[in-house]
């Protein structure tokens, strides 16, 4: 059990997929000027992010690995994680209009992000079980929906306040998140190993 | 080496399946409500309603978002048959009730740069490239959006004259109106 406890801090705070591992920055980026639409890309990237790294972790382990050829992992999972994404697209659209309201359409945005495919090959990487790759999936997803709403909540002030000609815009949300990637730097140490 | 090809090959075989039956399977009908209202819109998709598109126009329509009389191409004749459709009272169209115009181009000032092709919305310009173009007045729907982009201004919007053939009852809504600023 700690074992996995380690992992969710772990990818959430030590080794945060956004401001630590540098991945899935154009969403960050993208969707952080309002905190709701930050809220349903936290949301919809949970949901990708924990079903793709479980199917990838099937398809390596049941597929790719027994025929021997895992040099062709990274075609493969693009391919899972979009026919996965795309499926349960479609299945939320018809049974449940109200969570495809929120997640819709983030969803396919989602999809073809480099933190997807990351999280998929850095599970393999690590040689996780199941059960850690599914932990490790959610923990990596649940720390960029952190970041990316604190990220939004600050430039929902930034754009408010009195910030100089240059630096307006894209510069101050870079300084800005240059900064915030300083402050998670901090946990490292947190977790040994 | 040929197992690769195979391996990957019968993946995306099952996962198009897979696809395509989840496409049938889980098919969701649109609001026929909403497509109702959208064959009522002439499909100009000018914008003029304040909405990007006669489909999101409709969608509002249909929630009851937006009023019925936002279409100046439509006219009268599309807010009496929302008003017929949905049960609501039929107003005047937005922005006082415009007599029809269509686009007319000045034939010696057109430089034939195409541009007015590429914003009319029904295809009602025939022209080609260093060519000059007119307007298939039949078609003009009136929505000024060539107007804009012509860069030597040739385009103008003229009246259409009232004939037998084009004349209508005016509606009762739209002789509401002048009435009472009389009155």
């Amino acid at each position: 059990m700690t074992e996995y406890a380690l992992i969710l801090v772990s990818t959430v705070l030590v080794n945060n997929f956004v401001l630590v591992k540098f991945l899935g920055l154009c969403p960050f980026m993208g969707v952080s000027r309002k905190l709701e639409t930050a809220l349903g890309m936290g949301l919809a990237t949970t949901f990708v992010l924990t079903l793709s790294s479980v199917c990838a972790y099937l398809t390596n382990e049941f597929l790719l690995a027994p025929l021997g050829i895992e040099y062709l992992r990274t075609i493969a999972f693009i391919l899972v994680i979009a026919v996965v994404v795309q499926f349960t697209e479609m299945v939320v659209h018809k049974t449940s209009p109200v969570l495809y309201q929120v997640l819709g359409i983030f969803l396919p945005l989602i999809t073809t992000n480099c933190a997807v495919l990351g999280v998929a090959l850095l599970n393999t990487q690590a040689q996780h079980s199941f059960l850690e790759s599914a932990v490790y999936g959610f923990g990596a997803a649940v720390g960029f929906s952190l970041v990316l709403v604190l990220f939004a909540a600050m430039r929902e002030r930034i754009t408010v306040s009195d910030v100089p000609a240059v630096f307006r815009g894209p510069a101050i949300a870079l300084i800005t998140a240059g900064l915030m990637s300083m402050a998670f730097m901090g946990f490292s140490g947190l977790v040994k190993g | 080496m040929l197992t690769a090809i195979l391996a990957l090959a019968l993946l995306a075989l099952a996962f198009g399946l897979l696809l395509g039956y989840a496409s049938v399977r889980f098919k969701v009908d649109s609001d026929p409500i909403v497509d109702k209202v959208d064959a009522i819109l002439p499909q100009t998709q000018c914008g003029q309603c304040g909405f990007p598109g006669c489909h999101p126009y409709a969608e509002a329509i249909a929630k009851g978002e937006a009023d019925i009389n936002l279409c100046p191409p439509g006219g009268e004749t599309v807010v009496m048959a929302l008003a017929d459709l949905l049960g609501r009272d039929p107003k005047p169209v937005e922005g006082g009730v415009k007599e029809k115009r269509v686009a007319y181009i000045d034939e010696q000032i057109c430089i034939g740069c195409t541009l007015c092709l590429q914003a009319c919305p029904v295809d009602a310009i025939l022209g080609a490239a260093k060519h000059m173009h007119t307007i298939i007045v039949s078609e003009c729907t009136g929505c000024e959006l060539c107007v804009e982009p012509c860069p030597v201004d040739c385009i103008s919007m003229v009246p259409v004259k009232v004939e037998p053939a084009t004349w209508t009852w005016p509606y009762p809504a739209a002789a509401a109106k002048p009435e009472a600023n009389h009155g």
